[in-house]
């Protein structure tokens, strides 16, 4: 299968050429945000104020990084289940979100939510942190430091490997591939 | 009275908690080795063939296979001949614990209280369960338990009239509707009968037993696997994305129970199956 290497911001019409199953390579900006920094960008809206980058057109990457050892760029890097970021996800892509790197399924409210905002959820291997490490270049902590491992960072990849998993038109690869491989008996 | 010190125990907390992060066990690597082989599906298959390059990349480059490293969980079997000097074992644990995801570079994922969510910044406490047992060793049992996984475990009071049937059907639906979400292919401990506790405790036990071993009860370990087939049946294959390896491995414990009840829990590992033994 041929591999499709984007490139960010996401475009409108890249997202829209994405079909669920394509297998992508991301090159440029990504943020990392899990369930602590997603409960610190909701109240900030509330709040109305400043959020501590820009929404508009990026991608998030629900992941949270083991530390770096003296030498490397990051530790291990791999996605953390995206369920539980679905609720927080709803403001963010009304914002402007326009993609998400995770694992697992989202709620049929946020796949409808991509439908209308025009939004991609890709998966990243989970459990393949050493590997996907790999693909970052550069990684520096914006803004919630004091959350540690939750804090949220600006990480410069280059060919990180994932894959469209529901795409902005609402296929789904976790509904239509486990059927084909179901025993009947 | 063998004497055994409080340094020696931190020491080898510290490198286990290191150890089993950096190095997958040789039965995951069998297994996940067998998976690449026998998978239909070619998303499946590739993703296989990553996570055995991960695995790889994290021994040669001496890094977390994942970056959930875990909150640690300890089984520590006392032989009641032994005398722990220089100072108390718990501590030693946990000052283990502390030692080791500091020197190795391991996520520190632990928050001091559940609802109020601040993060120890040593990954401490871990959870340590004691046995008294004959003789005069210890025996430290470690796992670093990843939560995306521990996130999709259950527990159900089944009535005893539920039998082997509810027992197959409760860990089948706890499978399904998992999904993808603990990181498939995954280890299934199940811990059957005791008290609610006692079900949850064996559960996790469960999962420190490597999964090519089967256990020595022959009902349970035809149960085992009849379970394996029936979760592989299910389609959901590697991350979910479909194919015939959803699980590397079933391990059942049980415990006697009491009349009126059978509980029940399913406790589920990713398949960065992290666990280590040590003896002192």
């Amino acid at each position: 299968m041929s591999i499709i290497k984007i490139q960010t911001p996401l475009t409108d019409e890249s997202i829209q050429n994405l079909k669920a199953g394509d297998q992508v390579e991301l090159s440029g900006t990504i943020f990392t945000a899990r369930d602590a920094a997603h409960q610190r960008l909701i109240e900030t809206i509330r709040k109305g104020e400043d959020l501590p980058f820009e929404l508009n057109g990026s991608i998030i990457y629900y992941s949270g990084s083991s530390p770096a050892a003296p030498g490397k760029v990051i530790g291990a890097c791999g996605p953390t289940t995206s369920y539980r970021m679905d609720e927080m996800t709803l403001p963010l892509l009304g914002l402007g979100l326009k993609g998400m790197i995770g694992k697992g399924e989202r709620s049929q409210e946020v796949i409808e939510a991509m439908q209308t905002h025009k939004a991609v959820y890709f998966a990243a291997i989970g459990g393949a942190g050493a590997l996907i490490a790999r693909a970052v270049k550069k990684n520096d902590v914006i803004a919630y430091d004091d959350l540690g491992a939750e804090a949220i960072r600006k990480l410069e990849v280059e060919e990180f490997k994932a894959i469209v998993v529901i795409d902005a038109h609402g296929n789904n690869l976790y509904e239509t591939e486990p059927v084909k491989y179901k025993a009947t008996t | 009275m063998r004497e055994i010190r409080v340094d020696q125990i931190i020491q080898k907390i510290s490198q286990m908690c290191i150890d089993c992060n950096y190095n997958i066990g040789k039965d995951i690597e069998d297994a996940l080795a067998r998976a690449e082989t026998n998978e239909i599906s070619p998303i499946g298959k590739s993703i296989i063939s990553d996570l055995l390059l991960n695995s790889q990349i994290a021994k040669d480059v001496q890094m977390p296979i994942c970056q959930d490293t875990g909150m640690v969980v300890v089984f520590v079997e006392i032989g009641q001949e032994v005398h722990i000097s220089g100072g108390v074992l718990e501590e030693a644990i946990q000052q283990g614990i502390r030692d080791g995801y500091e020197k190795g570079f391991l996520r520190k994922s632990v928050v001091s209280d559940p609802l109020l969510r601040i993060n120890s910044k040593d990954n401490t406490p871990g959870v340590v369960y004691y046995e008294l047992v004959a003789g005069d060793q210890l025996k430290i049992s470690l796992a670093a338990k990843g939560f995306g996984s521990e996130n999709m475990s259950k527990l159900k009071m089944l009535k005893p009239s539920d039998g082997m049937e509810g027992v197959e059907n409760f860990v089948l639906n706890t499978v399904k509707e998992a999904g993808p979400n603990p990181c498939p292919p995954i280890v299934v401990g199940v811990g059957i009968g005791g008290t609610v506790d006692k079900a949850a405790q064996i559960a996790k036990k469960a999962l420190f037993r490597n999964v090519d071993e089967s256990s020595p009860l022959p009902h349970i370990s035809e149960l085992e696997n009849r379970l394996l087939e029936k979760i592989n049946h299910l389609g959901i294959g590697p991350q979910g994305l479909g194919g015939v390896n959803t699980a590397l491995g079933v391990n059942v414990e049980i415990y006697p129970t009491h009349i009126a009840g059978l509980p029940i829990v399913v406790n589920i590992n990713c398949h960065a199956s992290r666990h280590a033994v040590a003896y002192l």
